[in-house]
């Protein structure tokens, strides 16, 4: 059952993710709407705590929030506080005092958001931390794929990249498992965890035979700058083996749907033709963050310490 | 064991006999009936607002939009509460502009949700008018919203429930409103 906070999908079951993509679907259709705002958390106020910059996902939660009408505050210590020595958990602190009803958090160090969460009274949202989890992009991914496959039990889909580096990657994983898919990996040796198997995925050396009969192909973003030469020789080879283009494409099942965290480098994990027509679906991914962000804030967003760690009333009226 | 079984108040013959007559009413009161608009409050007031639309065609050969309005986002009760209420879908085919809005409800009370209602429908345009059909009317205002359009009313004790049955997803299951007593519901 759900708690106070949402610090990874490993704390879901599959009733909690089914209830927040299903939440996520009507908040969907306040997104086509032509007043785009609900009263919801009118007077509440989320805070986005971002240590490490991150330009799309703050935006999709901070639509998000604001079509909420909540009210939003973008923070992002970089720069000065932090280096007047002020520890994060000060800094959370801080903002805990001026009573936010929300606190969305990203890190670039695995378990902060954890950290952060056990001394606010307001619930922590994960937005990203390390390698750990990245829980909304792994919601909107399942929403992506649920609307693109009516279903996601028995699914197969595979994940191709820097599985070892990639909080999405784990995220995905752990989300399509515990809603009955079937996961697989594939990178380069380096790029694969030693235990990745223990998360119930097969692993693969060769996206080619990654990809025969697959329903949904994941493409995870390689960071070109921290990885070249290290863990592989170059982008070209990269891009040759473990590239996606609709030849190799062709191994996988008919109407498979390819998906990417964005943004997309062009060319290296995708070709350009892949990268902007379909069967990729990456801007409904966007489209879908922003509904899933809008559940997790309805979802979560007020529960306090103490009462938040029961489950919300389904009362009908 | 006094009391402790639903008590039914209308059977589907008398839903289709109340809502024959509330279409005849909504004829008389609109003199262009061409601009009418059926929105219905989910899930109670769905297969009701579709009863109204076939009575409306087979009486004067009208064509009726007919909407979903979820309420849930709306309502006024959701961040002192804590409660998360499950949302449903709304479907807003048509502009709701210069047209005359008649909300579909299953059960009226307290009048909240008519007033959530009022404010989710302006979000969608700004109707010539708004009115308000209650299949059953309980009393027990907390509001100043007073109903058009009424199927019968029912004096009832605040704690019981009064619930439409068979508006789920079943469509084979017939209608019928039943009260509850109060210890059978959670409230």
């Amino acid at each position: 059952m759900m708690g106070r906070d949402l610090l990874g999908i490993e704390d879901l079951d599959r009733e909690d993710i089914e209830k927040i993509l299903e939440t996520a679907v009507h908040m969907g259709e306040v997104g086509q709407r032509d007043v785009k705002k609900v009263p919801t958390l009118r007077g509440r106020t989320v805070v986005n705590l971002f240590f490490e910059s991150s330009t799309r996902t703050r935006a999709s939660f901070e639509i998000a929030g604001k079509r909420l009408s909540a009210d939003v505050v973008n923070f992002s210590p970089s720069g000065s506080s932090l280096k007047k020595s002020e520890s994060i958990l000060d800094t959370a602190r801080t903002l805990d005092a001026m009573d936010p009803d929300a606190v969305v958090v990203r890190h670039g160090v695995a378990g902060v958001p954890k950290r952060i969460a056990d001394v606010l009274d307001a619930p922590v949202i994960n937005a990203g931390d390390g390698a750990h989890e990245h829980p909304t992009q792994a919601l909107l991914d399942l929403l992506t794929v649920q609307q693109e496959k009516g279903h996601i039990d028995g699914l197969t889909v595979t994940i191709v990249g820097d599985v070892a580096h990639s909080r999405v990657a784990r995220s995905n994983i752990v989300g399509f498992r515990k809603m009955g898919a079937e996961v697989r990996v594939a990178a380069p040796p380096p790029m694969l965890p030693a235990d990745v198997e223990t998360l119930g995925v097969k692993a693969f050396t060769s996206l080619r035979e990654s990809l025969d009969g697959v329903d949904v192909v994941m493409a995870l973003r390689i960071q070109n700058e921290r990885l070249v030469g290290s863990w592989f020789p170059s982008v070209r080879e990269y891009s040759a083996t473990f590239g996606l283009d609709r030849a190799k494409l062709r191994y996988a099942r008919d109407g498979a749907i390819v998906m990417h965290p964005g943004p997309v480098n062009r060319g290296v994990e995708l070709s350009h033709d892949l990268a902007d027509h379909r069967p990729s679906v990456i801007l409904d991914q966007v489209r879908n963050g922003v509904a899933i962000r809008m559940a997790v804030l309805y979802l979560f967003a007020g529960r306090r310490r103490g009462a938040g760690s029961s489950a919300p009333d389904e009362v009908a009226r | 064991m006094r009391d402790s079984n639903p008590r039914s108040i209308l059977d589907e013959k008398g839903i289709r006999r109340a809502l024959t007559r509330i279409a005849h009413e909504i004829l008389e009161r609109n003199e262009a009936p061409d601009v009418l608009y059926l929105v219905a409050i989910p899930n109670g007031g769905v297969p009701l607002a579709r009863i109204l639309a076939t009575c409306l065609d087979e009486i004067a050969g009208l064509d009726v939009a007919v909407g979903v309005l979820d309420t849930t986002l709306y309502r006024d009760d959701l961040m002192q509460s804590g409660k998360r209420p499950p949302l449903r879908r709304t479907e807003m085919p048509s502009a709701v502009d210069e047209r005359v809005v008649v909300l579909v409800d299953d059960v009226v009370k307290t009048g909240r949700t008519i007033r959530a209602a009022m404010d989710a429908l302006m979000d969608f345009g700004r109707p010539r008018a708004v009115q308000v059909v209650g299949l059953v009317d309980r009393g027990h205002r907390e509001l100043p919203i007073k109903l058009d359009y009424v199927g019968k009313n029912v004096p009832t004790q605040v704690g019981e429930a009064v619930r439409l049955r068979g508006a789920g997803a079943d469509p084979g299951e017939s209608l019928e409103v039943v009260v509850l007593p109060a210890e059978e519901h959670a409230a």
